[in-house]
């Protein structure tokens, strides 16, 4: 294997600096990684091979020719497919978006362009970001590098074992219940979902905007901090976008810090429900954070309890409204049935034939949430749990600096195990989805493999709204500890892919 | 259209018998440089989908950005309404399918519009004057717009196809509704002829809209019910949609008491729902239900956030709003020294502003009045424009009454001086030179022609030295006569009866 896609993002940006590699080189060794291992993974939806080698060479023309440039200008970079891109498909996973391409890029994009970041490809992904395990793609699952029976995560599996695969050093995800943070988990790889209104939302096909948000994933913390920064700010497209600088959240993760530091354990987020191997790692990484300083104490959030049902009315909802826009009129596919059709019957027969289940069944469950009569009931008294998950977390930040919980209950799953029930694949989200209800930013990162089964496990620390800094400055001590434990990084203990070609 | 004829009383009868209630929805589409949420141009006539952003097509990813402009103009409209401004108001989704809707919703204010509770005095032609109490304002996007092609109808049912044109989708709109309106009796059609006018006047006042109906700058949807009299409850109504003139709006509301009064002696009940109107019958036709229960599936707008107002803001736009259009007619009238039928005249003519900067130029103002409501009139009608727009300014009816004050010219040239600075021929001085067109002032040969017409008729030139000096105008005619015009009619008289030495 290459040794150009072992190296973190950081690294790499490093030697292209120093000319000791080249753009084009770092991008085509990603690209042939790809063509190697994406038939067993099946990451990517679209490899954008053109753009990406000629965007890589003309940052290798820059820099002969001594421009200034950006510290991660020829680093390759993966992108979600829920986020649309100039000059590629943009297909959110599902068949009614199947040969649509954007006229626009999203303004995370036009970030990654200005930094010279040359596109890999697109992702694959739930369709529209419904789902915890990648296995409602209307493009078939992708699968874990670490097992490939089992799944990688959702709904950003594609960018998750994109980067666990050393496919890319980077990808872009989005995380409106734990889509970025979840696959982080379940394949070793850290994730990032930042403050509400970090990063534009402008140009990410939208399932629930109050809870949308993209954010980075990467192999290491100080990565994500780095792609972070190029991703983050404001932008006028963006309503929602916080007008705060975007912080320097590099030079927190280059000088992490616990000293003194009062870490809250989520009293509600482990125990009942957690596979013992999660609870095993989660434990020793107290003591990890507890020896390097940290005070840990047990805090209380009594409210979410509710959370989950809440989100399945919240997020349903706004999806129901969002995903009216795919009606066969003006874009993407259009299903003509037979005999003399009506407007509304082109758009139910698009619809019918253009939407996989697990959407179908959100937007049912959200038209009717949102129904005269039922929505008080239904969406009125979710917004009232939001409120009372924000107070929990208001409270919980009074007593601890950052919170921290397993990111989620159990290691990856098996393929199919439960594709046919949903309840049970909604609660591998139970401890994400609180941070998209309150807004807040969180950051999962790998602290370790399961006793039972050898899978990587994934810890989430929680941090109040705006303090994102926070999250690298504690992820990179807890991170540095842990690969001191192991004597590496944990995908280094990964099996090598079968099928390789 | 199906010419379904629904029964209908005489008005008259209707109104002995019933008591109706007015309400109105008027849609006002305001003239922001770009649209409500994006930055797309908004235009009226342009080729079809061309003010368009990804924003105005409901593309995948795309988001919303409130016009600040709109929000000012919206703020503004409800002020000239007396309407409270919200401190914060929200916008929300109104859920509907419909391929105009490229989202498949409108972004419309639901719970929290910007203005409410408000109230304005219509004045009708006789003066009464009927409060009408607004019961808010809010602001929202309008669609894009369908042409069916290939059915009999122009409907979508039937149509072979529809086109669609997104231009229109996205442009901003301020939606007005009114509390119920109760107490107009039989002049329910005046008051809701002269309600649309007053706010499509207010708008255009503010500048804040084009204000022109047939483009569909203001459209209105006339809800109408009847209650037996003496009663106090409320009847079923109906909403008579898109009714866009005056004279539509005026009709509608006839139709709608005498078909509703026809069905209520009946003993049948008034169904729930709207109507379409048909001008060239002066009809309604059932449009499609409408029930309380009709469910848009609203929600708070999450890509949105709160419109905040603060005093410190609507104070400064209180501060730039004009003087409300009724408050000027009156002042205007009391400046002027118009009779009320004078006065009624001018602005029927739609040249009050016209004649307000006529004066302002500097003629008096009965001189601006002959202008604007004779000759500039007169050729509008016949270029079929509106007086404005012939391009005679303030400053050349100044001019043209300067020459004539001063002799120069008399009336009749003045015309003949205004043909030649409408085509261009330069300034009315300009032209009175090159045309010509000066009267004669010499009195050398205006004598000799005096003394012409005297001998051409002896008689009348002996009467006149009888006495009878009112039959000087016959000779006055001859010498205008014979000089094309040209001649000072006071002066020639004057002449007249020096040469035959009686006193004027």
């Amino acid at each position: 294997m290459s040794e150009i896609i072992r190296l973190s993002a950081a690294a790499l940006a490093q030697k292209l600096q120093s000319r000791e590699v080249s753009a084009v080189d770092a991008t085509q060794a990603h690209l042939d990684r790809i063509a190697a291992v994406d038939g067993s993974i099946n990451a990517f939806l679209h490899v954008n091979t053109e753009e990406a080698l000629l965007v890589a060479a003309e940052v290798d023309k820059a820099r002969a020719d001594g421009d200034t440039l950006h510290p991660l200008a020829g680093v390759p970079i993966a992108v979600k497919d829920l986020i649309v891109t100039k000059g590629q498909p943009t297909t959110a996973g599902s068949k009614i978006l199947e040969g649509w391409h954007s006229p626009y890029d999203a303004t995370v994009i036009r970030r990654l362009r200005e930094a010279r970041m040359p596109i890999l490809g697109k992702t694959n992904l739930d369709e529209f970001a419904m789902g915890s395990s990648t296995e409602h793609s209307a493009y078939g699952p992708t699968r874990n590098p670490w097992d490939l029976d089992r799944i990688p995560g959702g709904s950003g599996g594609g960018s998750a074992a994109a980067v666990a695969a050393f496919e890319a050093p980077l990808a872009l995800g989005t995380d409106t219940g734990g889509s970025i943070r979840q696959p982080g988990a379940v394949t070793g790889t850290v994730g990032v979902k930042p403050t509400y209104g970090g990063v534009s939302r402008y140009g990410a096909i939208a399932m629930a905007s109050s809870l949308d948000q993209i954010g980075p994933v990467s192999r290491t913390v100080l990565d994500s901090a780095l792609l972070h920064e190029v991703i983050g700010g404001h932008d006028p497209h963006d309503s929602t976008s916080l007008t705060d600088p975007v912080g320097a959240l590099v030079e927190a993760a280059r000088r992490g810090e616990v000293k003194g530091l009062r870490v809250g354990v989520i009293k509600e987020l482990s125990g009942e429900g957690y596979q013992t191997g999660v609870l095993n790692r989660f434990a020793e990484s107290l003591e990890l954070l507890r020896g390097a300083g940290a005070e840990i104490v047990e805090v209380s959030c009594p409210n979410f309890k509710y959370a989950l049902g809440a989100y399945y009315l919240i997020m349903p909802s706004e999806a129901s409204s969002n995903l009216a826009k795919y009606d066969g009129v003006r874009f993407g596919l259009r299903v003509v049935p037979e005999g003399a059709p009506t407007i509304e019957r082109v758009m139910g027969a698009t619809r019918a034939a253009g939407f996989g289940d697990e959407v179908k069944r959100r937007i049912i469950l959200g038209t009717y949430a949102l129904s005269a009569g039922y929505y008080d009931a239904y969406y009125g008294s979710a917004q009232k749990v939001r409120t009372l998950i924000q107070r929990d977390f208001n409270a919980a930040f009074t007593q601890a600096d950052v919170l921290i919980s397993p990111t989620a209950p159990t290691t990856a799953f098996r393929l199919g195990e439960k594709l046919d029930d949903p309840l049970a694949m909604y609660l591998n989200d139970v401890a994400t989805i609180p941070a998209n209800m309150a807004g807040i930013p969180g950051l999962s990162l790998p602290n370790g493999l399961a006793d039972e089964d050898n899978l990587p496990v994934g810890i989430q620390l929680l941090a109040p709204a705006r303090q994102d800094a926070r999250l690298y400055r504690v992820g990179a001590v807890l991170e540095s500890l842990l690969e001191d434990k192991w004597g590496g990084p944990l995908l280094a203990q990964a099996p090598e892919i079968a099928g390789v070609k | 259209m199906t010419a379904v004829h629904d029964e209908v009383l005489s008005f008259d009868e209707a109104m002995e018998k019933y008591d109706p209630a007015l309400g109105f929805e008027v849609h006002v589409e305001l003239n922001t440089r770009t649209k409500m949420f994006s930055s797309a141009p908004n235009g009226f006539g342009d080729t079809p989908n061309t003010n368009i952003t990804p924003v105005d097509l409901g593309l995948p990813g795309v988001l919303p950005v409130v016009n600040r402009v709109a929000v000012e103009s919206s703020i503004k409209i409800g002020l000239a309404l007396g309407c409270k401004i919200a401190e914060r108001s929200h916008f929300a989704r109104k859920n509907y399918f419909y391929p105009d809707t490229p989202k498949n919703f409108q972004t419309s204010q639901y719970d929290e519009p910007i203005a409410y509770d408000g109230a304005i005095d219509i004045e009708l032609a006789d003066g009464t004057v009927f409060t009408v109490e607004i019961e808010r304002a809010h602001m929202e996007e309008d669609a894009g717009k369908l042409t069916h092609m290939g059915g009999a109808t122009g409907r979508i049912q039937g149509a072979e196809f529809s086109l669609v044109d997104y231009n229109r989708a996205g442009v901003p709109l301020v939606e007005i509704v009114t509390k119920p309106i109760l107490g107009a009796g039989r002049r329910a059609p005046e008051l809701a002829k002269a309600y649309v006018a007053a706010i499509r006047e207010i708008v255009k006042n503010l500048g804040v809209s084009d204000a022109r109906m047939e483009r569909g700058n203001v459209r209105c949807d006339a809800n109408v019910s009847l209650m037996p009299k003496g009663s106090t409850t409320l009847g079923t109504r109906t909403e008579t949609k898109n009714v866009n003139s005056l004279r539509s709006v005026e009709h509608a509301v006839t139709y709608e008491i005498q078909r509703h009064a026809a069905v209520l002696d009946s003993g049948a009940a008034i169904v729930q729902e709207t109507r379409h109107w048909h001008e060239d019958t002066r009809s309604t036709t059932a449009g499609r239900p409408k029930s309380d229960a009709d469910d848009y599936r609203y929600f708070p707008e999450p890509d949105l956030v709160p419109v905040v107002t603060n005093d410190a803001w609507i104070e400064k736009l209180r501060s730039e709003l004009p003087e409300p259009p009724a408050e000027r007619r009156k002042r205007l009238q009391a400046d002027w020294g118009y009779s009320d039928a004078e006065f009624r005249d001018v602005v029927n003519a739609g040249v009050m502003s016209s004649v307000e900067d006529t004066v302002a130029a500097g003629v008096s103002p009965a001189v601006a009045r002959k202008w604007w409501m004779g000759e500039i009139s007169r050729r509008a009608k016949i270029a079929d424009l509106e007086p404005a727009e012939l391009g005679v300014t303030p400053e050349l009816i100044v001019e043209l009454n300067a020459l004539i004050e001063s002799g120069k010219i008399n009336d009749k040239l003045s015309r003949e001086v205004l043909d030649g600075v409408l085509a261009g021929e330069g300034t009315p001085a300009e032209v009175v030179e090159a045309r010509g067109l000066a009267v004669v002032s010499d009195d050398g040969p205006l004598l000799e022609a005096i003394d012409g017409a005297l001998a051409a008729q002896p008689d009348v030139a002996e009467k006149i030295r009888g006495g009878k000096v009112q039959a000087v105008g016959a000779i006055v005619g001859g010498v205008m006569k014979a000089t094309r015009g040209q001649a000072d009619a006071g002066r020639v008289r004057e002449l007249i009866l020096q040469r035959l030495g009686v006193e004027g």
